[in-house]
């Protein structure tokens, strides 16, 4: 607990206000996933299990709109998996900053989401990235739940969340937690080769996948070490 | 949807999220290599936000969201505080479709 106080000391206001924006704009997706799985039939207490024990708004997404279209339950578990496998490199980035001792990583790992590894990356690895790690975390994680279960429970009566823009408020927040560690040449390579190879995957290969294949991207950043060793 | 479904998925997810944690720990990193999980970290991030911004379903995504994520990406690095910035590109997108921009 003594450790917890001291993490939560290190919190900054302005780290808390921009979180509280993320969860916000989190929010409003999980009411329309919460209004989605009432629409495919899955029963309550199933969409609650689902939204708190996967934690994952893009996979979930995919098994419940299978599940609306009659389709093969397993064969989305298994899609909604292979979208989920970036969270291994994303923990073995920032798997230091999560914890020191075993029960607080064990319960920091299932908070590791794309928004709160962002998140915290932008506040570095220290005490400040640590404290925003777990705040964006914890928030993100009851705002989507809150979100999903006001969805289910309002149903039809929730609008679409692209009526808010939601879905451009995601991607430019991340891009505006990516710019600082875009500020390095090798990570400006590194990024513009991944989004470059993930969009010409994008029409071929299932959703999430064009993602992980961005990973090819850090090719561009051997490259260029090599050629400068070369000169 | 079934409990087997849930209980795969959520199973499966949580220990790929411990596993690098894991991987993480227990192995003494060298400087070289944390450089390249660091950009591993921004490539995916990076790709994530290319591929949200501009399709959906692998098809393109429409003008209003590229548009609205634009204005947020120019807030962002004009330094407009990271709310604004959620605001500006959501309100732009949201305001596009009122307009009748798909």
């Amino acid at each position: 607990m003594r450790s917890f106080s001291r993490t939560l000391a290190a919190l900054h206001r302005d780290d808390l206000r921009d979180a509280l924006a993320l969860a916000a704009a989190i929010a409003v997706v999980g009411a329309s996933f919460g209004a989605l799985a009432g629409t495919a039939g899955v029963p309550f207490v199933l969409m609650v299990a689902l939204s708190v024990v996967v934690f994952a708004g893009a996979s979930q997404f995919l098994v419940v709109a299978v599940v609306a279209a009659g389709g093969n339950v397993f064969a989305a578990v298994a899609a909604g998996l292979l979208m989920n496998a970036r969270h291994v490199p994303f923990g073995l980035a920032i798997g230091g900053t999560i914890a020191d001792r075993w029960p607080a990583r064990l319960l920091g790992a299932h908070l590791l989401v794309d928004e709160v590894v962002a998140f915290s990356r932008a506040r570095g690895s220290g005490p400040r990235g640590r404290t925003a790690y777990w705040t964006c975390g914890f928030l993100l994680f009851a705002f989507w739940n809150a979100g999903a279960v006001v969805g289910r429970l309002a149903g039809s009566a929730i609008p679409d969340p692209a009526a808010f823009g939601v879905d451009a408020a995601f991607p430019a927040a991340l891009l505006a937690l990516l710019l600082p560690a875009l500020r390095r040449a090798d990570a400006r390579r590194v990024g513009l080769a991944a989004a470059v190879v993930a969009l010409a995957a994008a029409p071929f290969l299932p959703a999430g996948v064009p993602v992980i294949v961005g990973l090819v991207g850090l090719l561009a950043a051997r490259t260029a070490t090599v050629a400068r060793g070369e000169s | 949807m079934s409990w087997a479904a849930v209980l795969v998925l959520g199973a499966g997810t949580y220990l790929m999220r411990l596993a690098g944690i894991v991987l993480r720990d227990r192995l003494s990193v060298p400087e070289r290599v944390e450089r390249y999980l660091d950009l591993a970290a921004t490539a995916l991030l990076v790709a994530l936000v290319a591929t949200a911004t501009l399709t959906e379903g692998g098809g393109f995504a429409g003008w209003a969201r590229p548009a609205g994520v634009l204005v947020g990406a120019v807030a962002a690095w004009r330094r407009v505080p990271f709310v604004l910035v959620v605001v500006l590109a959501a309100g732009t997108a949201a305001g596009l479709r009122v307009l009748g921009v798909p």
